[in-house]
Parts: C-alpha cells; structure tokens; sequence
C-alpha cells in the first residue's frame, strides 16, 4: 500500500506542502492549549499587563498547589472529585441499565416489549437541553438538589447505548442461548456468565465515550449545584470569574481549565482505539 | 430483526427494563409532559396560580422579535460552525490522507480536542480574545484592529462560532478520514493516470463518494450547534451583547431560569422538542438507507 502511493503526485515538494499544511492545523488545535498552559505557568502581574509572555514561567508548582487546594470558590480537588463520580456514574449507570434492558428485549418475548422499546427509542429526541426546566423541578421535588444522584440519575437513561447493545446482541449466535438452554442454565446465567464477557470490547468502547459525555456536562450542573463544594470542574471555570470589574485570578483559572481537561483528554489518546470505535459505533 | 431462540419468563424481562423505563418515566416523559402543559399557562407574577392561555405563548413567541431574531441567531451560528468545522476537518483529513505513513500520527495530534468540554474550549478563547488581556487581541491592537466582542456583535458572534467550531474539528476529521480511507486507491490511481490533476479527482471521485458520510456529518453537527454549544456561550458571551448570540437553548435557559418565565420557557422547550424529533428524524431516515444498501 505504502508504495503505490507514489504515483499520485506523492514527489518531495507535494509531501513537504502536504505537511506543512497539516501543521498549520496541529497548531491551530495546539495553540488556545499551549497560552493556557503558559499562563498556568506566570504570575497574575504578567499575564495582567499585555501581552502576555508566550513561553512557560517558573509558577507551575505554585499555581497548579493553590488551584487544587484553595481554588476560587472550592478547591479544584474537590471538583475533579465530583466531576469523577459524576462521569463514572453516568457511564456506569448507563451501561448496565441499558445492558439489563436489551437483555430483556431481545431475549424475551413478553406483553409490552415493543411498547418499552419505542418508549426507549423517544428518549433520542429529548435531551436534557430541552426540558430544563421541568427536570430541574422533579430533581427539586426528589430533594436531589446539590448531591450525586441529582447530577447522574437524570443523564442515565440512554437510547444510544440500549441500541448499540441490542445490535450486538442480535448478532450473537443462536446457539449459544440454546445450548444454555439445553444445559437448563437460567437466563441471567447466560447473561453473566456468556453475554457480558462477549460484549468486553463494546462495554470498553461505550465507556470510553459516556465517561467523555459525562464528565463535560455543564448546563446540568450549572442548574442543580449552587453549592460550590457539589460543582464539577467543568462548570466550576466559570464560576471563577469575578463579577464586576474585578481582575479574574487567571493563572488559577487556567491550571484549573488544564486540569478540567486532562482525564478525558488523556483517556481519549490512551484508549484511542476504542474511543474510535465507540464514537462509530454509538453513532451508528 | 428478531431471535429464533429465546428464554421464557414473564417477570424477569420485565424486571430487566424497569430500571431504564422508570429512569425514562421520571426523568424524561415526566418532564416532557410538564413541558408540554406548562406551555399552555400563564403562571400569575407570585406563582401562586396558572392561568390557561391555550397557545397564547406560542403565538405570543412568533410574533416576538427577541425570539425571531434568536431563531435567525441560532441559523447562522449552527450554518457557521457546520461550515467552519466541517471544511476545516476535510481540508486536514484530505492532507491526512495522502500521507498514507503518517497519517496516524496526525490523527492522534487532531482527534483530542474532542475530549475538551465546550464550555472549557469556551473559556480558552475567552482568554485569548479577551479585551482586557487577551494575547491575540493585544497583536490585533497592536495591528490597528480595535478588537471588543463584548461590544461589537459580529466579533461576539466570530468569536463563538470559532470556539464552538474549534473542539469539533477532531469529530469530523476522524469521520472524514475513515471515509476517505475506505476510497479505493486503485480508483484514484486510475483517474491519475488518465491525467485527472488532484482537483479533478477531488471533485469527480473523491467528494461524490464521501456525500453519504458528508451528509450524516452535517446532521450531526447541526445537532451538536443547536444543543452542545451552550457552554461556550455561556462562558464566552452570555448571550450578548444584547442578545446577539442568544440561541434557542440559550433562551430557554436565561428566560426560564434568570427571567423566571416559566410559561414561555415552557413553549420553547416544546418547539425545540420539535426542532430536535424533525432532525433526528432526518438522521434515522438517512441511517435506514445506509443500512439497506
């Protein structure tokens, strides 16, 4: 493969250009991180007087200490904390409903399994974008204002991920369900000990995407957690500006934007291949 | 589709879906219907009683210039940031493509953003543009360009649109690529010896047969501009100036949680609740084809 690519204008020049202006991209992507990632690095009185220095300081100890423990209006350690058990418990919360669910309306044939079906498949068409206000006042009602449930429990029903379940397990043989049967293995057996760990990769892959999803909601947090020490970190940046005129603590503020970042970002380079496959595959 | 081979039992299955459908019930259906109801009141100033106003908020919302203009708002920002990140993803996974060695490295560079919070891409921007201390805009001073999104609506509007557009080029580049990898190269190969030059063949081979993926795209990323994007206005401009970035789930949120006008809020989630069943409408229609064939 590598070698006919030579007869399609592949000579020195064409390739060098070609890089080149991939580069350019890479530095388009790269650059918003890079200044954030240098004032992450300064003092306030460099950053606050323009223009800003375009090469690391020598603050990136102080800076990242004070944003984890103090922050602005709780320590960043705690937000990545919350951010944490939110995305984990969204993703994890999604995929075993969704796992219990297609089990039941793909293997089973019982009064109402087409109706849950479509009631499942409506959910596509709702995100929570669109019934703020509502859900908000159930959430309220619940009590759930402010704690953990509230932040999961109404992200964790998921259309998405029982789809991508119930496709896989249509593909999975007949005869393995059968022979199950024919051992008089009961259902949830079969589920435990044959479904689940056939469906490893899809289970890996979906994760890798709800954990994304989830750990970068905002609206959602923004709504139910006026407590700073239950916000997540993603909505919690902005809760750091100042109102007013007042100078925002932009060293701060940028490690805390780095750090908000880094575990999805590094989840998404050091799984990418299951990233790519989830991201196909929940938006098959 | 449907299994040959299945269990018996009435209880368990049923079991087995009550987490999601009652999840579903609750969270989703509950607050929909809500939506739905509250739509046709007007709740008094105390919210001590609804008054039934039939579709007195709808009507009242079409003939609303601030909800108008959020809708034409709402179109030109999702055509600009479909537009920006789905050229600027082609161009690199066109790039990408012809360097057949190196073209997983350049994946890996671009396809990270992706995991960035809108709302943290937001506030990235924020910091460069921002008029006070902002690194591009202090050069674009420096240029003889006075730049102040806070004030000047197109750049508020560029502004948003770049950041938006920004974390989601690693989303089309990665779809791009697969779908120009799956080209064969024998079919471009043959053009070029034929004497097709690079923009023949763009044009005649290469783009015919990535419009199925390109159309999918464009669903997608006008799904992700009417919905996703709300941090990154919420972070960059609040809306503003005015209401110059105001878009549609920006408005439901400031008018039913900041102005407290539940009935109107109310009304636009259900027209949005529109918006979204006609696109995901369209995707599914689009889906059944690509299956069939």
């Amino acid at each position: 493969m590598a070698d006919t690519g030579g007869m399609v204008e592949n000579r020195g020049i064409q390739r060098w250009l070609t890089h080149m202006g991939l580069m350019i991209g890479v530095a388009f992507i790269f650059f918003p991180i890079w200044l954030a990632f240098v004032a992450s690095t300064v003092e306030q009185q460099e950053i606050v007087r323009p223009p800003m220095p375009l090469l690391p300081g020598d603050q990136f100890v102080d800076n990242y200490a004070r944003a984890l423990t103090a922050g602005v209006n709780a320590p960043v350690m705690r937000m990545l904390f919350n951010s944490a058990i939110m995305a984990l418990g969204i993703a994890f919360g999604k995929i075993a409903i969704s796992l219990l669910s297609a089990f039941a309306i793909v293997y089973f044939r019982f009064p109402g399994r087409h109706l849950f079906f479509w009631l499942i498949f409506l959910t596509l068409m709702l995100p929570v974008e669109v019934r703020i206000v509502p859900t908000y006042e159930v959430v309220a009602r619940f009590g759930m204002l402010n704690s953990y449930p509230g932040l999961i429990l109404p992200l964790v029903a998921s259309a998405t991920a029982t789809f991508l379940f119930r496709q896989f397990f249509l593909t999975v043989p007949d005869e393995l369900a059968e022979a199950a049967r024919v051992d008089g293995a009961r259902p949830m057996r079969f589920f435990i000990d044959i479904l689940l760990p056939m469906s490893r990769t899809n289970i890996a892959a979906l994760f890798v995407i709800l954990f994304i999803y989830g750990w970068n909601q905002y609206l959602w947090p923004l709504l139910i957690t006026t407590d700073p020490s239950m916000n997540t970190v993603v909505m919690g940046i902005k809760q750091m500006f100042p109102s007013g005129d007042d100078t925002a603590d932009w060293p701060v503020i940028m490690a805390t934007a780095l750090l908000a970042m880094l575990p999805p970002v590094v989840i998404v380079i050091a799984m990418q291949r299951l990233f790519i496959r989830g991201l196909v595959d929940s938006e098959k | 589709m449907e299994k040959r081979v299945t269990f018996k039992g009435i209880w368990l299955p049923f079991v087995l879906v009550m987490p999601q459908i009652v999840i579903t019930a609750v969270f989703f259906f509950y607050p929909a219907g809500q939506a739905i109801w509250q739509s046709l009141f007007i709740p008094d100033p105390f919210g001590l009683s609804m008054q039934y106003v039939g579709l007195g908020n709808f009507t009242f919302l079409l003939g609303d210039p601030f909800y108008r203009a959020s809708f034409v708002t709402t179109a030109v920002f999702s055509t600009l940031v479909t537009l920006v990140s789905m050229g600027v993803a082609l161009y690199l996974a066109v790039l990408a493509d012809r360097l057949i060695k190196s073209s997983g490295t350049y994946r890996t560079l671009l396809i990270w953003p992706y995991a960035v919070a809108p709302a943290v891409a937001g506030v990235l921007w924020l910091f460069m543009f921002n008029t006070r201390v902002g690194v591009v805009a202090w050069y674009l001073g420096q240029l003889g360009y006075d730049w102040n999104h806070v004030l000047n609506d197109g750049e508020a509007m560029g502004l948003v649109v770049v950041a938006s557009a920004w974390g989601r080029i690693s989303y089309n580049f990665l779809f791009f690529l697969a779908g120009l990898q799956a080209i064969p190269r024998s079919l471009i190969e043959s053009a070029a010896i034929e004497g097709a030059r690079f923009w023949t063949r763009f044009r005649t081979i290469v783009f015919p047969l990535l419009s199925p993926m390109t159309f999918f795209l464009l669903v997608v990323n006008v799904v992700y501009a009417f919905f996703e994007t709300f941090g990154v206005i919420h972070t960059i401009t609040s809306g503003g100036p005015q209401q110059a970035t105001t878009i549609l789930v920006y408005k439901v949120f400031s008018d039913g949680f900041v102005g407290q006008d539940l009935g109107s809020s109310a009304a636009q989630s259900v027209i949005l609740l529109f918006v979204v069943s006609i696109l995901t409408i369209i995707q599914f229609k689009y889906i059944e084809r690509r299956v069939h064939y």
